[in-house]
């Protein structure tokens, strides 16, 4: 059994038959062939996943397919614009915010949210605003230092 | 974008990796791909009687389903690339022949159209288990009556390793103290956010397997895999993409590794394996796992006169592929720690056990090594009741620069132990802290400090050393310099990264000896159709082994270059200066030639000095006389609270030695990365198995891998002694973190509580070990005002 869903992903609509089972991640990478968001746990724990549905933050290992028909997707191939980085892809760049990149695409998405909610967080905020996102390279100090930087870039969209 | 060695540039790794476009090694697909499931054991222990098949192969979408039967001739058994006289080596089928030996071993692969068909099918494969009496803990394993795994190995001892000097009878009979301490070092897992995976395809009319795999190995999987099956090297390529992290976990040759291509050739069809997080737990290598009964010997003057270890190595149920290495040269070399005490005597049990392989984990050897010295040290400096600085400072080995010896036969290259100790007490403010330790102690505040003044065995390995100790390949590496016409440069490097960014640091050492732009400088890995043969990236020697392999490239090139440049400007060689990227005449300014310019002269060979071969290009294969010893200081400082034992990491302060620095800010995140590893050794990381062999922690959900708010900002510096060994002075800097940290948060969770009496503390010291201690001692709050 299939139902059609139709997608808006970092702009551009898709629309397609799909198993009721079919995760959001697997619709992603294997359907969609955005493989920049990454599987790392398939429990929600390591948030290499993480994409921004309708503007939160969602880890897409736990979330069906199905249950982001008409939702509006970003990804970490969205993020950029016209060619230009995005203030968190330039600031994980400057602050070397990453090391093996796995992680890096649900950190940064996770930095968007972030910055949305608060533009200014403290370091404090900062880590307590990483939980749900697992990096085994860069013991999140330089993470911390590129999400301060991206702040005071004061450009988070 | 030029640049110098030394110099803190931006990773060129990282625009493709902040984008969504690198391609790791799920990110590949091929035409008619098959996605294969691997059938685990759910026992410890038990006899296969009977595998059933049918339900599995009916499933619709299904291809093939394979048990050992079918194809266990072709797998051949996994090889162990480390092995010394006494070894024992039992066979290590990929897919279990008649017997599983822990939970996870691989018993049936089942292979079909899509990744989530095989996931079903692989739940319809019924095996009949016979289950067989289990041992999980290595101690428990070597006693008369144990459990046995393999019929070779009495006792389930896989080998039995010794190293030593001095005589520590003789310090023990003597000495003012003799300080015993049983220690655990807790089994980890490795926890890389990608886990491993496997495309291997295979063209029938070539006989040509290609596999990607995500490794830290390339050349040796490719001859590992053809040892095993007996496939031709010369019809092997292995590619290792973008891999999401190894910490020494993919440095092995893994049994789907060999499964996959076999499948793939059985087939005709390209074979994906991606395995899952669960799998991950149960199927990759784990690290550590050490019981160990030590005892440090000295006198009251703060003079330890020697060291003496007993270490039950559990191995799991299988040798990986340098299983023997880790508690036994990467172990026992770095007993002597900084230290000049003359007598040391280590003996080494390697154990059999019904639980997964354990090999290297990030420091590999070192850190258990490391955590018994510098726990040690403050054992016996509590126990004569000495300041635990005061006692290691007066131990150290003065600084020197070429070459120290000490108890265990090995040569130090370069040391300045003190300086690091000096920086880091200066960074740390000591004596402000005891002030305000015994301020805190009168309001019931529990503060701590602990230190860790290690040195780690690195840049590995001298082949001819390493053959002598049990290596089965040599450990040198490969670099290969070629100079397009144009000028631009491709660097092939034997090593294989998994996220230090060797890419940066290969292009920027480049750059900066042809004094080339970054942007003209293309490094390429990974690929054993590309590259020369390397030993790949372990032991912190791909910039010490593998970057000085480059530079040697690196200076051929130039003498070449120079050599053309001398001809067509009509001087001598020596009369050449190579300066920014230009060749330029000895006081003749106005007589220069470019990189770019020589380049090109070199490919068209109108005119080169006669006898000259066409072309710039220059390969070297670097074995490195000794090995490199990085060093350093680390301090923690933590506050265990007293009513509900929760240890807080409230600074953390890392000085380390890992000589001179090619990229700095590359240097400081591998500190970071590794200093929290070892952290969370020390506070929240056990691997648990239950006594019949069922992995308790086998999620994410289970096993504490650090989150952010758990952890403080680090406080970093560095020392730069050179070392000898190579010509760039470089050392090496992947491991020091992990090394350095678990002991130094330890003794700083011990320094917390020794007011109460307490000695030691297990790692991980979680809340509720301390809550009990707290309980025992009756000093936790509920306690007191329930009195």
């Amino acid at each position: 059994m299939s139902y059609e869903i139709t997608v808006t992903v970092n702009g551009n609509t898709h629309t397609g038959a799909v198993e009721p089972r079919l995760l959001l991640v697997d619709y992603l990478r294997d359907t969609l062939g955005l493989t920049g968001t990454h599987l790392g746990c398939e429990t929600s724990r390591c948030g290499a996943c993480t994409v921004l549905l309708n503007g939160a933050s969602v880890k897409s290992c736990t979330v069906f397919a199905v249950q982001a028909d008409g939702a509006d997707i970003t990804t970490v191939e969205g993020l950029a614009t016209d060619g230009q980085m995005h203030a968190v892809q330039q600031a994980f760049w400057d602050e070397h915010g990453l090391q093996c990149g796995f992680c890096t695409p649900g950190m940064m998405i996770s930095t968007v949210q972030l910055l949305d909610r608060n533009p200014k967080p403290s370091d404090d905020e900062i880590r307590e605003a990483f939980a749900g996102n697992l990096c085994r390279c860069t013991g999140y100090h330089n993470i911390v230092n590129a999400v301060k930087a991206a702040a005071s870039a004061g450009r988070s969209q | 974008m030029t640049t110098t060695f030394g110099e803190s540039v931006r990773r060129v790794e990282d625009p493709r990796l902040i984008t969504g476009q690198a391609k790791y090694v799920d990110d590949i697909t091929l035409p008619g791909l098959l996605h294969m499931a691997i059938v685990r054991s759910p026992h410890a222990h038990a006899r296969i009687r009977n595998i059933n098949v049918s339900s599995a192969s009916r499933h619709p979408g299904v291809v093939a389903v394979f048990t050992a039967a079918d194809i266990a001739d072709q797998l051949g058994s996994l090889p162990v690339g480390w092995v010394f006289e006494g070894t024992k080596l039992p066979d290590h089928p990929p897919l279990a022949i008649d017997t599983v030996r822990y939970v996870g071993d691989a018993v049936s692969v089942v292979v079909a159209e899509d990744k989530h068909t095989a996931d079903d099918a692989a739940r319809l494969v019924e095996v009949d288990y016979e289950p067989l009496p289990v041992v999980v803990n290595a101690e428990e394993a070597r006693k008369e009556g144990a459990p046995l795994l393999h019929d070779e190995a009495p006792n389930n001892v896989a080998f039995e390793w010794e190293v030593g000097g001095g005589d520590w009878e003789k310090a023990a009979r003597e000495a003012d103290v003799v300080v015993k301490q049983k220690i655990i070092n807790q089994r980890l897992i490795s926890n890389a956010i990608e886990p491993r995976g496997v495309v291997a395809d295979y063209t029938p009319s070539t006989d040509q397997i290609t596999m990607w795999t995500s490794t830290q190995i390339p050349h040796l999987v490719r001859l590992l895999f053809s040892l095993a099956t007996g496939h031709p090297e010369s019809r092997i390529r292995v590619i290792a993409p973008e891999v999401g992290g190894g910490f020494g976990s993919k440095l092995f040759m893994y049994a789907e590794e060999v499964i996959a291509p076999i499948v793939a050739k059985q087939l005709g069809r390209p074979v994906k394996w991606i395995e899952g997080r669960r799998e991950n737990y149960l199927a990759t290598a784990h690290g550590r796992d050490h019981i160990s009964y030590a005892e440090i010997a000295g006198n009251r003057d703060g003079t330890i006169l020697g060291l003496k270890c007993t270490v039950n190595a559990n191995l799991g149920a299988y040798l990986s592929t340098f299983a023997p290495l880790i508690p036994t040269t990467l172990y026992g070399y770095v007993l002597g720690g900084v230290y000049k005490y003359p007598n040391v005597s280590c003996k080494v049990y390697g154990v059999f056990t019904n639980t997964t392989p354990v090999d290297a984990y990030r420091g590999a050897g070192r850190p258990e090594a490391t955590y018994l010295v510098e726990r040690m040290v403050d054992r016996f400096a509590q126990e004569i009741g000495r300041d635990p600085v005061a006692v290691r400072r007066k131990n150290m080995i003065p600084p020197f620069k070429q070459g120290h010896t000490v108890a265990t036969g090995v040569t130090y290259d370069s040391g300045n132990y003190r300086g690091v100790l000096n920086r880091a007490l200066e960074m740390f403010d000591y004596r402000g802290f005891r002030r305000e330790q015994r301020e805190a102690r009168r309001e019931g505040r529990y503060l701590g400090v602990g230190f860790s003044t290690y040195i780690e065995i690195c840049g590995l390995a001298p082949s001819a050393l390493a053959g002598s100790l049990g290596a089965g390949a040599g450990l040198w590496e490969s670099g290969t310099v070629r100079v397009h016409p144009t000028g631009t440069v491709t660097v092939y490097t034997g090593t294989s990264p998994v996220g230090q960014g060797h890419e940066t640091s290969f292009t920027q050492l480049t750059a900066a000896e042809l004094g080339i732009p970054m942007e003209d400088v293309k490094v390429l890995w990974g690929d054993t159709a590309a590259q020369q043969f390397g030993t790949g990236t372990f032991g912190s020697r791909a910039i010490a082994v593998g970057g000085t392999a480059l530079y040697m490239s690196l200076q051929k090139v130039k003498e070449k270059a120079a050599k053309i440049a001398a001809h067509q400007m009509g001087v001598t060689p020596r009369q050449v200066q190579f300066i920014n990227g230009v060749f330029i005449v000895e006081d003749i300014p106005e007589k220069s030639m470019s990189f770019a310019a020589i380049a090109g002269e070199a490919y068209n060979a109108k005119n080169l000095p006669p006898g000259m071969e066409p072309g710039l290009e220059a390969v070297s294969f670097y074995d490195p006389e000794n090995f490199t010893w990085p060093f350093g200081c680390h301090i923690a400082m933590v506050e265990i609270d007293a009513d509900t034992g929760n240890v807080e990491l409230k600074r953390y302060i890392a000085v380390d030695d890992v000589g001179n620095l090619l990229n700095p800010m590359i240097v400081e995140g591998m500190v970071h990365g590794g200093v929290t590893q070892g952290i969370a050794q020390a506070l929240w990381e056990e691997a648990v198995y239950t006594d019949d062999g069922q992995l308790l922690t086998g999620s994410m959900l289970d096993y504490a891998v650090p989150t952010a708010d758990l952890l403080p900002s680090f406080e970093t510096d560095h020392q730069e002694t050179p070392s000898p060994v190579n010509p760039m002075g470089v050392k090496g800097a992947g491991e020091t973190g992990t090394i350095a940290a678990s002991p130094a948060v330890v003794n700083a969770c011990v320094d917390a509580l020794k007011h109460l009496g307490v000695t030691h503390i297990d790692m991980p010291v979680t809340s509720q070990k301390v809550w009990r201690i707290l309980q025992d001692k009756g000093k936790a709050r509920p306690r007191r005002k329930g009195r």
